[in-house]
Parts: C-alpha cells; sequence; structure tokens
C-alpha cells in the first residue's frame, strides 16, 4: 500500500507517494535525493541516520516515513543559514569533530537536538545524548570539544 | 610599512580543508551516488564453511522478470590478491567454498527487492568437507589442506634467530615466558562497502566508483579479473567513511560489481549491508603468542623468543606480511640483540583476515609489554625506568637491518612520565593501597609502541617512484595538486595542501586538491603503512619546489634579475627590498608567456638503505623511512563486584617527527588509543561453527561515548631527516601501546594479569571470582 504523505522536510512543505513500508532513510536518500544521511548499519545500531522530527533526535532507519504525516523532519542539510555553517556544524569542523565524516551528520542532529532543548549542556549531558551515536574514527575526545564550541557559538547568538 | 612575510601553513591547528563538505552533508560518498537507470547489486553467499561446489543452479532466478545479470565462479576463472605472489582467491568462489559468506553468485536486477528474490531462487549444490576454524585444527596432521598448493594449511612459516637466545638468556638474571591470545577484532568502519560500476559497451570501458583505499590496486585487479586493458578502466574514489586497513586491498565488493556491470551492459549499485561488510572482514586474525624475555638487574633485556600463531582466514590477503611484521617489528623500539622469531599463519575455514591499523604490530607488542612490565614489578624495577635501560642509540641499524634515525621514544616516555604525574600518582594509589570505595580499585599502567611511515618497498614493485605529485598553475592563479592520494578520513588532503602552501608562501585558500580519480591525477599506491605524509607529503613539496623555480625564474625574466637574487614572499616576488617586486598573479602571467598551463611534477623514492636486509626471507617487511614512536600511561578503575574496568584517563605522547597540523595529528593519536581500546576491552569477532556471530555493531561492541575516556596528547618532534618537514606518521602508532598499558594497569590495580584479550567483565569477575575461591580454601586449609 502506498499513501500520500505531507510533511515539512527542511523547512519546506512537500508530498509525496510512499509505501506504507518505505523508512525515513530511504525517503530521505533515495525519494527525495538528500543524502547527507547515512546508513550506518542493519537497523538501529549506530546512529548515522540521526534526524530530527520535531526537533527531536530520531533514527530514520527505525521509523517509516508514513507514520510523519503534518510532522517536521529536518536533517543534515537544513542546518546551514544562507550557505554558512550553523552553530554545531562550524563545531565539528573547527575542532576536528569529524575525520572521515560518515557519522557526522548523526552526531550533528543529535547535537543540535541536544543544543535546541538545553544550549549549555554539561559533558556528562553532551556524552548522554551522544550515547547511542558511534564514531570509529575520533575516540570521541574532539566531538565533545565540537559540541562544547557550539554551545559556545550558540551563546554568541548562531544558530545551532 | 607593514613587513611582507610568505604565509605559514604548518604546525598550527588547521581543519580539515574538505571538513565543510563533511559537515554540511555534501561530501558524497560511493553510497550517495544514485544513477538513474543502475541496477541494483546482491550477492549470494555461501552457507557452508568448507565444501566443494557441485552445482549452482541459477535457471529459477533467471526467469524472474527484471534480473538483469547472474553471474558465478563460471563467469571469471581469475585469481585476485594484493601480493603477486599469492593471487588466489576468486570474486565469485569456484569448485570450492571456503567460508561461510563467501560470494557464490551475484545478481544485477532493475531493483532491489528483484535482486533480493532472485537471490531466493539461487540453489547450491555441495559436498561438505572438514572445515577448520581454529589456527590449530588447521595445521593439525590429518587436517586436509584448504587450499592445494598450501601443505597443513600454513600460508607462511617465518623462523629466524639473530644472535645467540639461549645463551643470552643464560646470560640475563631472570627469564620469564607468557602465553597470550588476542582475540579477532574488525575494522568496522562506518561507511559499508560501496561500488558502483559502469560498463560502456560502445567504448568497451568500465567506470567504478569503490569505497577503497588503494584506488590503484583496484585498478591492476579490475584489469585482472575483468581481462581488460588498464587504460579501459577508470576507478574514482569518493569519500570514503574510514577503512583502518580493510580497504588496503581490492575486495570482491568492487570485483563483482564490475562483473555484474560488464554481464549487464550498464551500470550497477553494489552496496553491502553492515553483516557482510563484516564477513567481508580483513580485519586482524586472531593471535597465540607465546614470549620468553630475559631480564638483567640493571633492566636490561638480555633476549627475546617470541612464537606467534594467526588465524589468518581463507584466503590469502596480506597475510604473508603480517606475519613478517609480527617478528621483524619486535625490534626498532628498543637496543635488542639476541632475537628468535617463530611465526606461523594458518589458513582456515572463517573468513580472511588483512591488514589492520598497526599491521602485525599490536598483538607482539601487548604480549611483549605485558611480560616486561611483570618482569620489572617481579625485579623491583620501575617499568619506566626498564624502558630506559633498553633505548636505541640511534641513528642506528638494528640487528634485522631496519634504519632507525629520529628517535623520539625517550621524549615520549619523558612526557607521559611527567603530565600524568607517574611517581606521586602511584605512590598515592599505593598508600591507599589501591581501594578507594565501594570495591573500586584503582591502578596505573604504562607501555610503548611504534610503527612504521610507509612500508619503503611496496608490495607491487614498479621501478617508478614511490609517490608522484602534480601541480597545475594556470590564468586565474589558484594552486592545483593532483595526487592518487586516498584521503579515508586522516585528512592527506589537507596535508598536501599545507604542504604546497607552506613551500609557494601562499595561503591556503590558494590551495585546492584534486584526488581520487584515475583519469585525472597520477597514480598512487594508496593509504596504508601510514605512507601517505611521509611519501606523498615529500612528493608534493618537490612538486612546489619546482613550481617555485619556474615561477621565480619567471620573476626575474621580468625584474631583469638573477633568479638567485630573487626574494619569494608568497604573494610578493622582488630582487630586493627596496624593490617593490611584483604580485603573484604579474609573475603567474609571466611564467604562462613560455609554456601556457604550467605543470609539474614532484617525485619521492626511498633511498635503498631503508629497505630492510637479507638477513632472513622476507626480511625486508618493517623497513621505513622513519619510525614514529609512542608511550603511553593508562589510569583504570576496576570495580570488584561486577568486574567492570573503567578507563579514567589516558596520557599519550606521540613522536611524529614535526607535526604539519596539530589537529589532526591529535584526532590521529587520540583515534588510535581509543581504537586499541576497543580491541583491548569489548570487541571480539565470535564464531559458531564458522558462522561470524557478531555480525551487527550490537554484538560487535566498540566503545561508546559514554565508555570512553579523556585522551591527553603530547606531540613529540624529533625532526625526521627525511621526512616532510621533518614528520613521520601519526595514525598507527599509538594503537599497540593502548592494549599492555591497560592490562598492567589493571595489574597494578588487582594484581591480577589478564593475557587474553578483550579483558571484558565477565574475564575479570572470573578471576577475581577465582582468585577469591582460592584464598577460601586456603584460609579453611589454614583453619
Amino acid at each position: 500500500m502506498a499513501r500520500l504523505l505531507s510533511l515539512t522536510l527542511n523547512g519546506r512543505a512537500r508530498t509525496d507517494a510512499v509505501p506504507d513500508n518505505l523508512l525515513l532513510l530511504d525517503y530521505l536518500r533515495e525519494v527525495v535525493g538528500l543524502t547527507g544521511t547515512k546508513t550506518g548499519c542493519d537497523g538501529g545500531e549506530c546512529g548515522a541516520c540521526t534526524v530530527l522530527v520535531d526537533d527531536q533526535p530520531r533514527l530514520s532507519c527505525l521509523t517509516f516515513a508514513a507514520t510523519l504525516a503534518d510532522r517536521r523532519v529536518d536533517t543534515i542539510e537544513s542546518l546551514a543559514t544562507d550557505g554558512r555553517l550553523s552553530a554545531v556544524q562550524r563545531g565539528f569542523h573547527e575542532k576536528l569533530g569529524s575525520q572521515c565524516g560518515y557519522c557526522t551528520p548523526g552526531f550533528i542532529m543529535a547535537s543540535a537536538g541536544l543544543l535546541r532543548r538545553n544550549p549549555r549542556p554539561s559533558e556528562d549531558e553532551i556524552r548522554e545524548a551522544l550515547g547511542s551515536n558511534i564514531c570509529r574514527c575520533t575516540g570521541y575526545v574532539k566531538i565533545i570539544e565540537a559540541v562544547q564550541h557550539a554551545a559556545e557559538l550558540c551563546a554568541q547568538g548562531l544558530a545551532p | 610599512m607593514n613587513k611582507i612575510l610568505p604565509a605559514h601553513n604548518i604546525g598550527d591547528y588547521v581543519p580539515m580543508i574538505d571538513g565543510p563538505e563533511k559537515v554540511s552533508g555534501r561530501a558524497k560518498y560511493t553510497a550517495d551516488l544514485f544513477v538513474p537507470g543502475t541496477f541494483a547489486g546482491r550477492i549470494f553467499r555461501s552457507p557452508y564453511s568448507h565444501a566443494e561446489i557441485l552445482d549452482v543452479d541459477i535457471s529459477e532466478a533467471a526467469k524472474l522478470p527484471g534480473v538483469k545479470a547472474i553471474i558465478t565462479g563460471a563467469d571469471c576463472d581469475k585469481g585476485f590478491g594484493v601480493l603477486p605472489i599469492a593471487r588466489t582467491e576468486y570474486p565469485l568462489a569456484r569448485e570450492r567454498v571456503r567460508y561461510r559468506g563467501e560470494p557464490v553468485a551475484a545478481v544485477a536486477a532493475v531493483d532491489d527487492a528483484t535482486a533480493k528474490e532472485a537471490l531466493r531462487r539461487i540453489k547450491l549444490k555441495v559436498r561438505e568437507l572438514p572445515a577448520y576454524h581454529t589456527a590449530r585444527a588447521a595445521m593439525a596432521p590429518d587436517a586436509i589442506n584448504i587450499h592445494d598448493h598450501r601443505a597443513h594449511n600454513i600460508e607462511r612459516e617465518v623462523l629466524f634467530e639473530l644472535g645467540d637466545v639461549e645463551a643470552a638468556f643464560a646470560s640475563a638474571d631472570l627469564v620469564r615466558e607468557g602465553t597470550y591470545n588476542c582475540a579477532e577484532v574488525c575494522q568496522n568502519q562506518m561507511e559499508m562497502h560501496a561500488a558502483l560500476a559502469d560498463y560502456d559497451a560502445v567504448r568497451d570501458r568500465i567506470t567504478v566508483h569503490a569505497s577503497t583505499q588503494v584506488p590503484y590496486y583496484v585498478h591492476l585487479m579490475l584489469a585482472q579479473i575483468l581481462g581488460m586493458e588498464m587504460s579501459r578502466i577508470r576507478v574514482v574514489k569518493p569519500h570514503v567513511g574510514g577503512g583502518f586497513g580493510c580497504r588496503t586491498e581490492t575486495l570482491n565488493v568492487e570485483l563483482i560489481a564490475a562483473l555484474l556491470a560488464r554481464k549487464a551492459g550498464g551500470c550497477v549499485r553494489l552496496v553491502i549491508n553492515r553483516e557482510e561488510t563484516f564477513i567481508t572482514h580483513r580485519g586482524r586474525p586472531e593471535t597465540d603468542i607465546r614470549i620468553k624475555l630475559g631480564l638483567r638487574k640493571d633492566g636490561r633485556i638480555a633476549g627475546v623468543e617470541c612464537e606467534c600463531i594467526q588465524r589468518g582466514g581463507a584466503h590469502s590477503g596480506y597475510g604473508v606480511v603480517t606475519i613478517l611484521y609480527a617478528g621483524s617489528m619486535l625490534y626498532a623500539i628498543y637496543d635488542l640483540h639476541d632475537v628468535k622469531y617463530i611465526g606461523r599463519r594458518a589458513l582456515t575455514n572463517t573468513p580472511p583476515c588483512g591488514a589492520f591499523r598497526g599491521h602485525g604490530t599490536v598483538d607482539v607488542r601487548f604480549a611483549f609489554e605485558s611480560l616486561l612490565d611483570e618482569m620489572a614489578g617481579e625485579m623491583g624495577l620501575d617499568p619506566i625506568a626498564v624502558r630506559r635501560a633498553n633505548y636505541l642509540n640511534a641513528p642506528t641499524f638494528t640487528d634485522n637491518d631496519l634504519m632507525v634515525n629520529s628517535y623520539g621514544l625517550p621524549e615520549c616516555v619523558d612526557w607521559v612520565e611527567r603530565e600524568s604525574n607517574w611517581k606521586e600518582r602511584k605512590d598515592q594509589l599505593r598508600s591507599g593501597n589501591g581501594v578507594k570505595k565501594d570495591g573500586i580499585r584503582k591502578g596505573l599502567g604504562f607501555a610503548c609502541s611504534h610503527y612504521i611511515s610507509g612500508a619503503s618497498k611496496p608490495v607491487n614493485w614498479t621501478g617508478e617512484p614511490h609517490a608522484t605529485v602534480k601541480i597545475k598553475l594556470d590564468f586565474d592563479g589558484s594552486i592545483v595538486v593532483l595526487s592518487g592520494a586516498a584521503d579515508i578520513g586522516q585528512g592527506s588532503t589537507t596535508i598536501l595542501a599545507q604542504a604546497v602552501a607552506e613551500v609557494l608562501g601562499l595561503d591556503l585558500s590558494r590551495v585546492r586538491v584534486v584526488t581520487g580519480d584515475s583519469e585525472v591525477v597520477p597514480k598512487d599506491n594508496g593509504s596504508y603503512s601510514s605512507r601517505v605524509t611521509f611519501m606523498v607529503g615529500n612528493a608534493a613539496i618537490d612538486a612546489a619546489n619546482n613550481l617555485k623555480a619556474v615561477l621565480i625564474a619567471a620573476a626575474a625574466r621580468r625584474l631583469d634579475a638573477k633568479p638567485g637574487e630573487i626574494e619569494c614572499l608568497g604573494e610578493l616576488y622582488r630582487a630586493g627590498a627596496q624593490d617593490k617586486g611584483l604580485t603573484f598573479e604579474e609573475v603567474v602571467t609571466e611564467a604562462l608567456k613560455d609554456t601556457g598551463t604550467i605543470t609539474v611534477t614532484g617525485n619521492y623514492s626511498t633511498i635503498p638503505e631503508s629497505h630492510g636486509g637479507k638477513k632472513y626471507r622476507g626480511a625486508a617487511i618493517g623497513g621505513t623511512m622513519g619510525y614514529s614512536y609512542s608511550a603511553q600511561v593508562v589510569e583504570v578503575s576496576v570495580d570488584e563486584e561486577t568486574g567492570i574496568v573503567t578507563v579514567d584517563k589516558v596520557w599519550v605522547a606521540h613522536d611524529c617527527g614535526r607535526a604539519l597540523n596539530r589537529l589532526t595529528v591529535e584526532g590521529q593519536v587520540q583515534g588510535s588509543v581509543w581504537m586499541g581500546m576497543g580491541q583491548a576491552m569489548t570487541e571480539e569477532a565470535g564464531y559458531h561453527d564458522g558462522l561470524m556471530l557478531t555480525a551487527n555493531m550490537l554484538d560487535y561492541r566498540v566503545p561508546t561515548i559514554q565508555d570512553s575516556p579523556p585522551i591527553e596528547v603530547g606531540i613529540v618532534e624529533s625532526i625526521d631527516p627525511h621526512g616532510p618537514f621533518g614528520a613521520k606518521e601519526a595514525g598507527e602508532g599509538s594503537l599497540a601501546a593502548f592494549l599492555p598499558a591497560l592490562t598492567n594497569a589493571i595489574a597494578d590495580a588487582t594484581g591480577l594479569r589478564f593475557n587474553d584479550l578483550p579483558v571484558t567483565p565477565d574475564r575479570v569477575f572470573a578471576a577475581l571470582e577465582k582468585r577469591e575461591r582460592e584464598a577460601g580454601r586456603k584460609r579453611n586449609g589454614d583453619t
């Protein structure tokens, strides 16, 4: 069965015919063509596919697209403003929170979700918020620094 | 007037030049390439560990509408493999399957659902053969050969004795022997393997995009497997999501995609899932080590005897090289003389192992540093003092002819000792008897390790320079660096840009780097053995110097001066301090008058002295232009109630010769230490009857952010005489030391030695219980 799905994706309203069993991840990558969201595992193990649904981090590989009628979905492609990097994106770039970059969109979206609800997280709160995202390159040290740097940039007025 | 200075580009914290793509979702990895009209590829895999193939029946699958091509072993009778001496693997198994999960057939269909359904219709008929899932079982006298040409399933046996080990042990004050087991571990890089192969039937050409560390090796193997001229093949490496060694050889994925594309006469996308990525493997083999050391009262190591058995898996891969590294790299860190090594690489019916970060060196280093620590304790010596008693007197050649120039190990040891406050912290922990509260015991451990900066002899020896870089400069004044070096996240693209900008004195923003497309860039052997910064970096410096000479000659002409009188200040070229000089753009305009677009080449070759010796067969393995060094201190808390070990903090010092980019050096060192932590504490590829049980990221447990400690990095700069600006490798050498530093810390905390990895809470708990039981028995016996 397919149905018409209307949602707000990265600030734009759109409607697509989607099969009931289509995962949000595949909808984003294959139907819409937003490949920033990554597939890193066979389901719910790594966090690389994290997006925000109504500002809350969500694994798009465990979410059916059809359940998101009238919801607001934000992906990594939504964060930049007028082509300029957001606070979290700058944090990950400037502090080397990203090496190979494959887990990065998931980490950035989980971090953006954190900073939207808690602009000044403690280190423990950062660790907790990113606890279901796996990175194989950094050892996480610079990811924590990246989020802390992002929080400082947010305090200066940059959007997460 | 402002003083004019050339821009400086090395030695600072420089974010990666391709970082903005990665943090914005614009970076394209192979699986992100969707080409309209592409066929979906799928692989049918063997459910047997070891069997003779009687029939692969594809007739029902072929009838399915939407199936475009099906291939089996019958479609390709040519073997592949990274070592020219061991090309014995087929893209799709022929005659025999040798491990569970080995590709047997593959399908290209109009969509993924059709391809999946086609796989369900393929029927494999076999006669099962005895399967060997451990090295010992495979090497047993009555075992049949997994590969006909390898008797007793030994891929390679290495034996050498340099010096007189028995005499050395006789002269020692303490001789001890230990046995160690390191579980098989997987790279588990975040990006799963993917290939996009596009066959042009009109021109008989093929373009393959692949998630690889070695586009050139993929090119070679595509030519071999497809039977096509190399000039008809184009290999593109998009962004790659890590590798850590599993992509340092051509994988069956890209070969199968290419075979399917040619048969389908179109474009095939083959993206394998996480389970298949685990099974494609090329991880670090399970290793059994017996090591014997002789130690003198003054802390000097008298002799070493090491026996190492690796469970290599079903195919050769890098196996011969891995077992050689395990022996040769006993050297080049301490001043060793009487050394005996016995290495055996077994073929087994498990997925093939490969070249995991720290290739060949890690498990032996774990055993060596563990036993040394234990013996130091027994002799009442400080483990740091014992290392100090054994430093090399560099520059030197080791007994196995490895050339050691820069040697920053002493500074690494000093740094971690100082920064961790080693003595005071030890005393503090000891005075409280190590017990903090609620059964938590704390301990401190120390160890060292080292690694090569690129193998001095590449596995595919062609006589060409080890690295070649081209630079193009045209009317727009932008510097375009062309290199085949594969950036897989380690930051090599950024390093090349920095090197070129530094030589020319230009701002980094003037430099662009083009990599990863065989149609455009010069060949490069690839990203492995930590060769890129050293070799390609040197080639980039050479190219930049050649460009600078062209620009200086042009400036001299315009300024009516001699080239030797020209001062290059990056954006300004002048003939003397009073001369207002020429802008960079003016120099470029002048230089173009001769030749139009300027292209220059830079090369790098290792020197023969670095090629290792001939004292035993394979002694070239281990030879490099420069060794990196690492020292680590690890503090742990051991919960005696649960067996849970927490790493509180790591201090690591790494001698990278010179940090061209402190940010990426720190990132590489932290990542190495952390990857060592995964191997030491949680990671293990587990099998049942040859079936990989841990082929997902829940059962194959890598540490999460909540398990991971602060890692403080000290950068030691020994300024290597041959390194680019003095640099050596930074991405591998710090992995190995973590393992023994951890177990040494646990021993310090609990008195218990863990010789088997990973040190899981189960193992710690069992050992604590056993000790408790034995103490109880002793108490009961006493009363």
